[in-house]
């Protein structure tokens, strides 16, 4: 394999594990809040239509990102008023807003649809984007070092910051954090906000990254591969990257192999394609052995916080 | 006049004593029809859907509104939830309903055995009934003009086939394709990358700058989006080609012409014979010739020589001196499979699993 060619395949990879990062750096500050939100397919999508349609009508990118992490941080709310407000189970109320997400994009989308835009490019010169050897730095849109920001943010967030050691409080024990005075509805809707708007940028990336147009379902089940990275990275940001970065040279390992031929082709495509849920298992495997879950995920995920007064 | 007879009152008795909530009347020629279609998706796909919703429309222009009343279901999956929409249909009385996905079959045949009285149409099917026929279109036609033009424009001479699944229908456009294409190149290579899915944007786009990134520098894709022809148009390679239909406003410098479905001709006959009582279980199957697959406008940088190359295909196909798979035929493997002189005929088409030599899949 020539230098060329590497280089092309790790540009290919970035963008196709930008999406399942941002999504999954989301997913990851609600769970350790103690909230799973299994929304993230829907609020991606309803980023992504969002995403697509303010571009698509100023013209500008810049513009397209704000509105999508808006849009996704306003559907989340409806999640997290039904769950953390009134109690709902938290289950059964991602898996509608998945459903929600679909349709609302689906009708918004539909003047939306068979219309270009344009891709969000590398905004650095041409000099550095066309150079053989140093494109692999800067052939990258302005998400992806948004999106790598955000991984060292969100790590510093929740090791470093006294607000992020309240969000973990709450996520492994929400009484006690409740009777030492954090108000853990509200730490809650923070952490739930700010998955939406981290799942609604992701899903901005499938029109402004990855392929400049809107059509109804266009993330294409990435919302979930996103949940799983969650998993697979135990809950640790920067575990997240490598892990958001193998399931995106795995997929783009995929057609590229298939596109040389040859010896590749012995694997078959179906397996290609279950590659990344095979390693999520496996990962999983590995951390159980190696120490008990329970280290991992946080205390509460999933369980509703009643105030016992 | 509707006619009242022995036979049709006992018809009209039989179909009321088996289905008393619906009570059709089985009368030969009908003033109205009213048809339904099932689509897999929503007509503003810029593609398959789209294609089958403009045949719909052109149907009732063509037909009068007053004679044809229609509705169509989106977004239906295959399997047992078309089941139920094809029974609820049936259950409300349309006389003729189109399925127009491959995965249907198994319901739209379940359905029409409980639904004796109502016709049942499969697009891209295989298995007809008493009351259910199938249509299709010769896309593969289509497939050797594009193949004509990549073969003389390709400088690489290597090609690119985004395909969605290894059904026949697939593997026989990409043959033809291919054939076509090493008529003006002998040394032509034809790359085949399956996505497993009929959509999935986001993967067609990684696809196609994987097969561009290793020397491909034209694409023609059998999925439904223009996704890999909008990285064709980013890179600036030689082109890529519209499929179902015509789709250069998304990439005006590559979109190099496009396979149109048209379906109208299909629908005004098959609705027409329900109006005037005679429709009858068929298997139809037309192409270039009979208007249901349509070249769209060339784009103006292929030269003009290509375009007459492009054209001589088309036009000898639609007046049979060309034919997409004549022999000689070697598959990838170096086995011959077609002597020369010889054709592969509608029924041996469905059962070809080799790609011809040259075929990288």
């Amino acid at each position: 394999m020539n230098i060329d060619l590497t280089i092309a395949i790790i540009i290919t990879m970035v963008g196709a594990s930008t999406p399942l990062l941002l999504a999954a750096l989301g997913e990851l500050v609600v769970e350790k809040s103690g909230v799973l939100n299994l929304g993230v397919e829907g609020m991606m999508l309803t980023g992504a239509v969002v995403g697509f349609a303010v571009t698509y009508t100023t013209g500008n990118p810049w513009l397209g990102i704000l509105a999508a992490g808006f849009a996704g941080a306003c559907v989340s709310m409806i999640f997290a008023f039904l769950t953390l407000s009134l109690f709902a189970n938290q289950v059964a109320t991602g898996l509608a807003l998945t459903i929600f997400g679909a349709g609302f994009s689906a009708l918004f989308g539909q003047s939306f649809t068979g219309k270009p835009i344009k891709l969000f490019k590398s905004i650095f010169p041409d000099y550095l984007t066309e150079h053989p050897i140093l494109k692999v730095f800067f052939d990258h849109s302005p998400l992806v070092y948004f999106s790598l920001f955000m991984v060292f943010a969100v790590s510093y967030f929740l090791h470093k910051t006294r607000a992020g050691l309240v969000l973990r409080a709450v996520g492994e024990n929400d009484h006690s954090a409740h009777s030492i005075g954090y108000s853990v509805i509200k730490v809650r809707y923070g952490a739930v906000g700010f998955g939406g708007m981290m799942a609604g940028i992701g899903g901005a990336c499938f029109p402004l990254l990855l392929t400049p147009q809107w059509v109804e379902g266009l993330t294409g089940g990435r919302g979930w591969i996103a949940l799983a990275l969650v998993v697979f990275s135990a809950w640790k940001p920067t575990r997240l990257l490598a892990g958001a970065y193998l399931f995106g040279l795995i997929a783009t390992m995929e057609v590229y192999a298939k596109a040389a031929g040859g010896g590749f082709r012995i694997i078959p495509s179906e397996l290609w394609a279950s590659l990344p849920y095979l390693a999520t298992i496996l990962v999983l495997v590995l951390i159980s052995m190696r120490h008990k879950m329970s280290s991992s995920a946080p205390a509460c995920l999933g369980k509703p916080f009643i105030s016992s007064n | 006049m509707k006619l009242i007879n022995r036979r049709n009152a006992l018809k009209i008795g039989g179909a009321a004593a088996a289905l008393p909530l619906i009570g059709i009347p089985a009368v030969a020629q009908k003033e109205k029809v009213r048809a339904a279609f099932v689509l897999i998706g929503t007509p503003d796909d810029n593609g398959w859907n789209y294609g089958h919703d403009l045949g719909r429309l052109e149907m009732i222009e063509a037909l009068g509104a007053d004679r044809v009343e229609t509705a169509t279901v989106t977004n239906v999956a295959e399997g047992p939830d078309s089941e139920r929409v094809f029974r609820e249909l049936a259950q409300q009385g349309y006389d003729i309903i189109f399925g127009t996905s491959f995965g249907y079959g198994d319901a739209m045949l379940k359905v029409a055995k409980q639904f004796p009285d109502v016709k049942f149409e499969w697009a891209t099917g295989y298995k007809t009934a008493s009351n259910l026929s199938t249509y299709n279109a010769r896309f593969h036609e289509g497939r050797s003009v594009l193949g004509t033009i990549s073969g003389m424009m390709s400088k690489t001479g290597i090609g690119a086939y985004i395909g969605s699944f290894p059904i026949p229908e697939v593997v026989m456009g990409i043959n033809a394709f291919h054939l076509a294409a090493r008529k003006a190149n002998p040394d032509f290579i034809t790359k085949v990358v399956y996505v497993d899915s009929w959509f999935d944007p986001a993967k067609e786009a990684d696809a196609a700058r994987a097969l561009i990134d290793q020397g491909v520098d034209v694409i023609t894709q059998h999925t439904d989006g223009p996704a890999a022809l909008q990285v064709a148009e980013e890179r600036g390679i030689i082109g890529g080609f519209g499929q179902g239909a015509d789709m250069s406003a998304f990439a005006p410098d590559a979109h190099l012409t496009s396979i149109i479905d048209i379906w109208s001709p299909y629908y005004i006959k098959a609705v027409k014979s329900v109006l005037d009582g005679n429709w009858k279980e068929g298997t139809s199957w037309e192409g270039l010739a009979g208007g249901e697959v349509v070249i769209g406008p060339y784009n103006k940088k292929i030269p003009a020589d290509v375009v007459a190359a492009a054209e001589a295909v088309r036009l000898g196909i639609i007046d049979g001196s060309v034919h997409p798979f004549s022999g000689p035929i070697t598959d990838n493997k170096g086995e011959l499979r077609v002597e020369a002189g010889d054709i592969i005929d509608d029924g041996e088409f469905w059962g070809v699993d080799w790609y011809a030599e040259g075929v990288e899949a």
